[in-house]
């Protein structure tokens, strides 16, 4: 075994210095290292989407991206979604539109959401419906999430950047 | 005004939502890591383990005190099957384990795993349920004198005599090929040793907690105070996180053994290999109508696979003998014959997954509807409408006394919404532009809610059933409901709390639901089988009562008017019609701190347990769909549940269970297949070949809610979590085969994949 690298992760505007093997995958850094356990993994193979961050406001499959390879970018998890105890128009939107039941798949729609609308506040429905496909979530159906998705893009749109 | 009714937001959200929730693997940090490794081999005689140097690796041989698991139903035709919790002499499947290893991190333990050889002298797997029927077919046990190791029979004495008088006999073979429920979560725990007291607490992803610790005390040789059992957050059950297996039982060995904590998180590729399976079933029925299209005899052969053991603790019966009990389904007939078998393969284990064998004998059902529907040149709506019961307690040909519903109310809300006649002439149309559409219905009851007279009829060992509930206010006025049920999404914390609210006149929101640790709950049976918001809400309801009860008394002495006189509303106990009222924490204060001012003792706290017959809900969906004949894609165009579930605590989370409900049985009708090769290989191991649903492929769905109140529950309130499963397969491949109609293309199989579809296609020269 190679050995450990260490480096800083910045994650929701936070340094971590972190001592990692190469091979360690960003969402097992987040977890492990950073102790952020919003961050969840449903397949560890780039399908479910549970694992969803932003790095550099960009979603992204943390199972699929090896910790070294987030040094030096901005990461964002779930988090870092809400402001002090304030939700974000997203959590707040899955709240009121039961967009979750056993919340394992919540943390990754929510940042999957939130990079999507902040760089396409007008995203057509037929392209928000195509991109929140790019998640798993065995319990809603995902009629609630649709819905939510929906609610908090009107919402965001009003809010100051 | 009622708490019961409102879609108040869910208590779990917030927590979820901030990411903040605690899920298995989120605690399991500090724990020494765990890995299994797992035969490649479907059916052979275990002759060696190469162990790697220097790592810490055990076998069967260092578990020889464990006992095996052997869940056990007290029926003559039960053939007990014990599993051990690691592979000792033989492997009977691919993917069951034969060691575990423990390292300082999981990657480590999963290089160790790998590295870990054993030799396996292979031989001949059977894996296809028909193929382990042969009277030649090699026999995964030894136990018994074939590979049926669970088997029922029923016959009404009228069988023959109706099939002699039928005017059609109609023959549908429906098989379903296997699924896995795919928790998001896949499971997970880990095991802490207390060297203070010599406890172990196992933190891990499962539907029934105190059912574990029974049969971990039991397998380990332990009492049940030794072990604590917690169901933190948990990413997902539908039946997966029942059962006891045998890593569970190893978990807790080790960190006995070791003394320390312990964490064993699987991955996906272990869930799918590893966890248990669901569905994989082959059903031939022949029915007997009369002129008039009246079903009057069906005579079924039920196989079930079973897979290569038996699960704990509802036993490889679930399947077999639940399709046995419940193929009548929503139709009145009154004779029927069936022979109902699980077979044994070398193949994953089988357990409950949402709906269990309703899924397929609905499918069964709603298939055979429609096939005689043809037969008699009658519309799919006006077959149902002639056969579904309509008279209540309605006794089932099986036995099954069935509560009131609304059958045909829901099949024809479900064609009203449609506009049946209006769906013709635009799939005529379509059909001139060589585009092919098509309707198609499914009506099903779900049985649910049921307690342990329900599960003792099944013969079963361990009886589950009933609920308790503990309810305390303490002394500021703020109430804690202790439950044996164990939500991991159904929403409960904010349902039951809305029950007990109404019982005693104080806002949801200071209730706490606490539930999933043995240490702080009565012993219950968890969440599984739609239950829950009956059994345990019921015993809500019974608590909140008693306790409503002992508030008036005292409130009636502080405020000198009879118990009777006194109403509990908006956190006060007022005596009715007056301004005269108190404060039920101040009431709860008196309770605890003044006793001495009050009789009947110190304190508030009642608790309740509920164990009813069950209830029967219903519903009725309808589909349509286009096929797309090029690529044999299926497009659903408009999905509708008209369903009744009685009360409604909280219509949102209803919403909420149909959907998803609805949304893994279109992925039972139309992706979502696990297959293996003939010598037991698993071929889908991974999401890639694995398909759920993404929001992609699933349509709006439309729900229309009827609410028939009947005796069978306190809360007449019904169970909602599988119906949605049941019933939408049958409606979606119903509508696939009328869209196909002008081929002449029928579907007795699911899923009906695009191959399959194009496969027919092909053969009908289209």
């Amino acid at each position: 075994m190679s050995q450990p690298i260490a480096f800083t992760l910045r994650v929701n505007g936070k340094d971590y210095s972190v001592r990692v093997p190469a091979r360690r995958s960003l969402a097992d850094a987040l977890r492990d290292d950073c102790g952020l356990t919003g961050t969840h993994l449903g397949c560890e193979h780039g399908v479910c989407g549970a694992c969803t961050v932003l790095v550099d406001g960009k979603p992204i499959r943390s199972c699929l991206v090896f910790a070294v390879q987030a040094k030096g970018t901005e990461i964002r998890t779930v988090e870092g979604l809400a402001q002090e105890e304030k939700l974000h128009p997203l959590q707040q939107a899955f709240w009121e539109h039961h967009g979750l039941q056993c919340g394992f798949c919540t943390p990754g729609f929510l940042m999957l959401a939130a990079g999507v609308l902040e760089a396409e506040p007008n995203i057509s429905d037929e392209e928000l419906k195509h991109v929140l496909s790019s998640n798993l979530c065995r319990c809603t159906g995902y009629q609630n999430i649709l819905k939510a998705v929906r609610a908090a893009a009107v919402e965001m749109k009003k809010r100051p950047k | 005004m009622s708490w019961i009714g409102r879609s108040i937001r869910r208590f779990e959200d917030r927590a979820l939502l901030l990411g903040r929730g605690r899920f298995t693997a989120d605690g399991a940090n500090g724990a020494a890591a765990v890995r299994f490794a797992r035969s490649a081999v479907a059916r052979g005689r275990l002759r060696s383990i190469a162990k790697p140097d220097g790592a810490l690796i055990f076998t069967a041989a260092d578990l020889a005190d464990v006992k095996p698991i052997r869940p056990l139903l007290h029926r003559p035709d039960y053939v007990p099957i014990a599993q051990p919790v690691l592979a000792a002499g033989r492997v009977n499947y691919v993917g069951e384990a034969f060691a575990v290893v423990v390292a300082p991190d999981a990657a480590t333990a999963e290089d160790v795993a790998e590295s870990i050889e054993a030799e396996i002298d292979a031989d001949d797997a059977v894996v296809d349920v028909d193929a382990a029927l042969a009277p030649d077919a090699p026999k995964v046990h030894d136990a018994g004198t074939s590979n049926v190791i669970v088997e029922g029979r029923l016959r009404t004495p009228g069988v023959d005599a109706a099939f002699q008088r039928a005017a059609k006999v109609v023959t549908v073979d429906i098989r379903s090929r296997r699924q896995s429920a795919m928790p998001l979560e896949p499971r997970g725990g880990h095991a802490l040793w207390d060297a203070a007291s010599g406890r172990v607490t196992l933190t891990c992803s499962v539907q029934m907690p105190h059912m574990l610790r029974t049969g971990l005390a039991d397998a380990l040789g332990l009492p049940e105070a030794d072990l604590r059992v917690i169901a933190p957050d948990v990413g997902g059950g539908f039946g997966q996180k029942m059962q006891l297996f045998p890593e569970y039982v190893v978990l807790v060995w080790l960190a006995r053994r070791l003394r320390k904590a312990v964490a064993w998180v699987e991955d996906r590729h272990e869930n799918f290999l590893a966890a248990a399976h669901a569905r994989d079933q082959h059903y031939t029925v022949r029915a007997a109508f009369d002129a008039d299209a009246r079903l009057l005899a069906i005579d079924a052969d039920i196989r079930c696979n079973v897979g290569a053991y038996s699960c704990y603790p509802t036993t490889c019966g679930v399947e077999p003998l639940m399709a046995m009990a419940e193929l009548p389904g929503p139709y009145d007939f009154r004779e029927y014959a069936v022979l109902a078998r699980g077979v044994a393969t070398n193949t994953c284990m089988m357990a409950p997954y949402r709906g269990v064998s309703r899924p397929v004998l609905t499918f069964t059902l709603e298939r055979l509807m429609d096939t005689a529907a043809k037969h008699f040149d009658l519309d799919p709506v006006e077959i149902r409408r002639r056969n579904l019961i309509r008279k209540f307690p309605y006794t089932s040909a099986a036995g099954l006394v069935y509560d009131e519903g609304s059958y045909v109310q829901t099949l024809e809300a479900a064609a009203k919404a449609i506009d049946v006649p209006a769906f013709r002439r635009e799939q005529a149309r379509l059909r001139e532009q060589r585009r092919y559409v098509g309707i198609g219905f499914s009506s099903f009851s779900e049985r649910s809610g049921y307690g342990s007279r329900a599960f003792a009829a099944r013969k079963m060992d361990i009886v589950p059933g009933y609920e308790t509930v503990e309810l305390a206010i303490d002394p500021s006025g703020y109430v804690v409901a202790r439950i044996g049920a164990s939500p991991h999404g159904q929403g409960l914390r904010t349902t039951l709390a809305q029950i007990i609210a109404d019982g005693i006149g104080l806002p949801p929101e200071r209730i706490r639901i606490v539930h999933g640790d043995t240490d702080q709950t009565p012993y219950g049976w968890g969440t599984f089988a739609s239950r829950s918001l009956v059994i345990s809400g019921g015993a809500c309801k019974l608590a909140a009562a008693a306790l409503g009860k002992r508030i008036a008394e005292i409130a009636g002495s502080m405020l000198e008017a009879g118990a009777a006189d006194i109403e509990l509303v908006d956190g006060n106990a007022r005596v009715k019609g007056t301004d005269k009222a108190i404060d039920i924490a101040r009431i709860a204060r008196v309770a605890y701190q003044q006793s001495n001012r009050i009789e009947g003792g110190p304190g508030l706290r009642e608790s309740a347990t509920y164990d009813p017959d069950g209830t029967f809900s219903n519903a009725c969906h309808a589909a349509i769909v286009e096929v797309d004949i090029a690529t044999g894609g299926v497009t659903l165009r408009r999905f509708i549940v008209a369903e009744d579930a009685g009360v409604l605590i909280n219509p949102m989370i209803v919403d909420g269970q149909v959907h998803g409900g609805v949304v893994q049985g279109i992925a039972n009708a139309l992706y979502e297949e696990i297959k293996y090769d003939e010598h037991g290989n698993l071929l889908t191991t991974s999401l890639a070949d694995y398909l759920p649903p993404t929001l992609a492929e699933v349509p709006e769905i439309e729900i229309h809610h009827f609410e028939t109140f009947s005796d069978a529950t306190i809360t007449k309130a019904k169970g909602v979590g599988e119906g949605g499963a049941i019933g939408a397969p049958a409606a979606v491949i119903n509508a696939i085969v009328d869209a196909l109609s002008p081929f002449g293309i029928e579907f007795f199989e699911m899923p009906v994949t695009p191959q399959r579809i194009r496969q027919r296609l092909r053969e009908a020269n289209a």
